[in-house]
């Protein structure tokens, strides 16, 4: 078994509301010198070994992100 | 006219839906998502609710129902399809109609009657409908902004595949003031806000919303 983790982004041109909202809430908070802040969503996936990159990046593009608004990496990790 | 109604676990408006139909002269025939036939329908309406509970995002697991495969199917055949809200972020996931649909721009889930213009009436779900009228019905959704890249938007706008435009302030942030968008060849409409709720002046804002279900009369009595 191997841990294998997708990021999901908006896209850069893509009006990303709840990073701007959570942007705007830092500097209310007390925190100071937060510029911009993108949300975006992480899911951690226990593959079999025998799971290939290109079906992990299948299962990315077709299902865990849109193409149309969001971009997506796709990495193996130490589990 | 037979008219099929998704329901998907989390549908809320497939009972209006049908009851739309039914105003329509139509009989609404109910479709379950786990269906692998359309029982015969000569259209689809894919209502709106939040099918799956909105997990990953609107309409993604939606779109890989088995009674989906059957509509993308006959979809792409010319059977008159129909998305209402959810049911437009369903068939935009699903590639039946570009673009996607996203968080409100004010973050607000926005709920209120809303007047639209009817940019195309040529489509089989507008035909009842005069070019440019405004018509008055509900919008309710929290992730309505439709985005599309400029190719799309360049696309859409030029071949007049805007179906629906907001008229006055956008409500959600979407690309063009879009309210609706229909396929190339134009059996395909999707629209975030609801037909299916201004049938009938006594339980909604308007009837303005019947013309789109009279309109499927006419094009399935035509085919």
């Amino acid at each position: 078994m191997a841990r294998v983790v997708v990021d999901v982004m908006p896209k850069p041109e893509i009006l990303d509301p709840q990073g701007q909202a959570v942007a705007n809430a830092l500097p209310r908070l007390g925190f100071d010198g937060i510029t911009a802040v993108r949300q975006g969503k992480h899911f951690e996936l226990e593959v079999a070994d025998d799971v290939d990159d290109a079906t992990l990046a299948k299962i990315a593009e077709t299902f865990l992100a849109n193409p149309v608004i969001e971009d997506w990496t796709v990495r193996r990790v130490e589990a | 006219m037979r008219v099929g109604v998704i329901t998907f676990p989390g549908t809320l408006d497939d009972v209006d839906a049908q009851r739309a139909v039914r105003y329509a002269d139509g009989e609404a025939v109910p479709l379950w998502h786990g269906d692998h036939d359309l029982k015969g329908v000569d259209a689809v309406v894919v209502p709106g609710g939040f099918s799956y509970g909105d997990y990953l995002r609107c309409g993604a697991i939606a779109r890989f129902a088995p009674v989906m495969q059957e509509v993308i199917e006959a979809a792409n055949k010319g059977m008159p399809v129909l998305g209402i809200c959810n049911g437009f972020q369903i068939l935009a996931e699903a590639h039946l109609l570009p673009g996607a649909l996203v968080r409100n721009h004010k973050l607000h889930f926005v709920c209120r009657d809303q007047w639209l213009s009817v940019e195309n009436n040529t489509t089989a779900w507008t035909t009842r409908y005069d070019e440019k009228a405004e018509i008055l019905v509900p919008l309710k959704s929290g992730e309505g902004g439709y985005q599309a890249d400029q190719k799309t938007l360049d696309e859409l706008e030029d071949n007049g595949r805007v179906v629906f435009r907001y008229v006055g302030e956008n409500p959600n942030g979407s690309r063009n003031n879009i309210a609706g968008i229909t396929n190339a060849k134009g059996n395909v409409v999707g629209l975030m806000p609801h037909p299916e709720h201004a049938i009938d002046a006594l339980t909604g804002p308007t009837d303005d919303g019947l013309g789109m279900f009279l309109s499927l009369l006419d094009t399935v009595v035509k085919a």
